[in-house]
């Protein structure tokens, strides 16, 4: 009996770890067939895709003054804000995520870990998701130093030092929250936010302002879309099996 | 002026330094540029490389390091007092300077490891000031000057007015309480509350209130009456003590240096709290506190248990500690 129970909790396991996840540009893991209640067959899933749009021309970047510390003043490729990037109307770097609708749903922790790297005195990516419970992964690829500084509202806040190049560390967060800003005090123009959920169905916009959260169980939805100067918008969605449900935000100043 | 005077005065001056440091530290946003402490990113503080003292670690380091070379001449002050100084609470004087400069210390290293909570912040804040205070009336009763008045025994000038020894204490007080809401408004991120100077939202009384908003207009209106105390003590030596050069040079000084932290103020939300505006209203509202200290103590002068003692000596009577010998040795 024991022996059988065993084989089910490994079976359900490396089901959980194998199939494929998440949707959008940095993606989250995408729900598998696992203990979920109540039960999701994914076969009957669908697709929300869309746009995030800005109305008007997109603010210049605002160039960042990096005389403060001369390595990064010299290695740095880019030195402009990473507040308002995007072309041709779309706007990059929006946090999209199902706010709600997955009540009652449990989903399989994510194996893989997620990459915040610190690189050209800039964070790596600017706006990035996590699931609660994976494993964040913060590395410093200067040759400077940093110190990573999570200043969450729910979650345990940090501050740790990386002095020399190369060094990592690893946190996890336990609670969702949308979103953890982090910073770097050293260098104070180096900020970043990541978006905890404690499901698979978030994305990042990319230039293209493109995101897709895959294989959503059939159901309602609140999909909230979230910008660092530009605040938070939330939709309605009906997700059908099968079906690619179109939403698009558009923000303005 | 003794060695041990001039001494003081140094420990004076490098503590105002040290208070500009730390608001170096908070104007840039730099406090937590450093996360571990005592150490800084693992190194022993006296060995971390001057060449990683780059971005906001400059000013969050190069404020340990002036606080620890502070601590190190406070020790020393201590020392000197109680080897040298007759006057027993002098030398108790320095003892508490110590402490407090280790409680300031441990404030320090607490703010750092607790993510700059505001009370803590606050307290070191205040801390500070009382520090500098101390180190201010330590400047004071090691000067000669103020070593003379007790020399001249019983017939030492006193302030003859009890209103001036009254506005002489309750000015610093003022001017403490004021620095505390300042430092509130500092370390609740609410400089910037009211955007405009120096109208309020264009007008005179905010037109919405939150807590932000409500420190930053008690601060103003602080500022306010504590121009209005200064002018009214100004006022009121110039009228009744002219004849006291002692006691209207610090109050030349308080005027002059209130204007300009008003102007200081003002210019700090203006300017969109631009660091070095934002620290040198920080340094001149302890320049501030530190001369109404000192005018505070001057106009209080006949109070001090050297002239007490010897004015009870000389009358027959018993001293405070309940001894007959002679003053310089109890007191």
């Amino acid at each position: 009996m024991q022996q059988r129970n065993l084989w089910t909790v490994l079976s359900l396991l490396v089901l959980a770890t194998s199939v494929a996840c998440g949707g959008g540009e940095t993606g989250g893991d995408a729900p598998a067939a696992a203990p979920a209640a109540p039960a999701f067959d994914p076969s009957t899933a669908g697709n929300v895709s869309g746009m995030v749009m800005f109305d008007g021309e997109l603010p210049a970047g605002v160039e960042l003054m990096m005389n403060s510390d001369p390595v990064c003043a010299m290695t740095a490729t880019n030195k402009t804000s990473s507040t308002f990037v995007g072309s041709d109307g779309h706007l990059g770097n929006v946090f999209v995520y199902v706010k709600s609708g997955l009540e009652g749903r449990t989903f399989p922790a994510s194996s893989g870990s997620i990459e915040l790297n610190q690189l050209g005195c800039e964070y790596v990516p600017h706006v990035m998701g996590i699931r609660v419970g994976q494993t964040l992964n913060i590395t410093n690829s200067d040759p400077t130093l940093h110190n990573i500084h999570a200043s969450p509202a729910t979650n345990e806040e940090f501050n740790m030092g990386q002095p020399i190049q190369g060094m990592q560390f690893e946190r996890t967060f336990t609670t969702p929250e949308v979103m953890v800003p982090f910073k770097c005090d050293v260098h104070g123009w180096m900020n970043a936010y990541i978006g905890v959920v404690d499901h698979p169905y978030f994305a990042v916009t990319g230039l293209d302002g493109a995101f897709s959260l895959d294989s959503l169980p059939p159901g309602d939805y609140v999909i909230e879309a979230w910008h660092e100067a530009l605040g938070t918008q939330t939709q309605n969605v009906t997700v059908a099996t099968g079906q690619t449900a179109e939403v698009s935000f558009t923000f303005a100043q | 002026m003794t060695w041990l005077h001039v001494y003081a005065r140094f420990l004076c001056a490098a503590t105002l330094l040290l208070i500009a440091a730390g608001g170096m530290v908070t104007s840039t946003g730099s406090g937590l540029s450093v996360p571990d402490w005592p150490n800084s990113y693992g190194y022993f503080m006296f060995s971390f490389p001057l060449s990683s003292m780059v971005g906001g670690i400059f000013y969050e380091h190069g404020h340990r390091l002036i606080a620890s070379s502070v601590g190190m001449l406070t020790i020393g002050m201590a020392v000197w007092l109680w080897r040298v100084d007759p006057r027993r609470w002098v030398r108790r004087l320095g003892v508490v300077a110590l402490l407090a400069v280790i409680a300031q210390g441990l404030l320090g290293g607490i703010t750092v490891l607790y993510f700059l909570p505001t009370a803590v912040s606050v307290s070191h804040a205040g801390l500070a000031q009382v520090f500098f205070c101390l180190t201010v009336s330590l400047a004071l009763f090691t000067a000669p000057g103020w070593q003379r008045t007790a020399a001249a025994g019983p017939t030492a000038p006193h302030a003859s007015s009890l209103t001036t020894e009254r506005l002489g204490m309750a000015l610093p007080l003022l001017v403490f309480v004021q620095i505390l809401v300042g430092a509130t408004m500092r370390h609740t991120g609410a400089g910037l509350a009211i955007p405009d100077f120096p109208l309020v939202f264009g007008g005179i009384v905010p037109p919405e209130w939150t807590f932000s908003i409500a420190v930053h207009y008690i601060h103003r209106v602080g500022a306010g009456l504590t121009a209005a105390a200064v002018l009214v003590t100004v006022a009121h030596l110039g009228k009744h003590h002219r004849d006291r050069p002692e006691f209207l040079r610090p109050a030349g000084l308080l005027t002059l240096l209130v204007l300009v932290q008003i102007g200081l103020g003002g210019w700090t939300v203006l300017s969109g709290r631009a660091p070095v505006i934002n620290t040198a209203h920080v340094a001149t509202g302890a320049l501030v506190l530190g001369t109404s200290l000192l005018l505070g103590l001057r106009v209080n002068r006949h109070r001090f248990p050297d002239l007490r003692h010897r004015d009870a000596y000389l009358a027959g009577r018993p001293t405070l500690a309940g001894s007959n010998s002679a003053p310089e040795a109890t007191v």
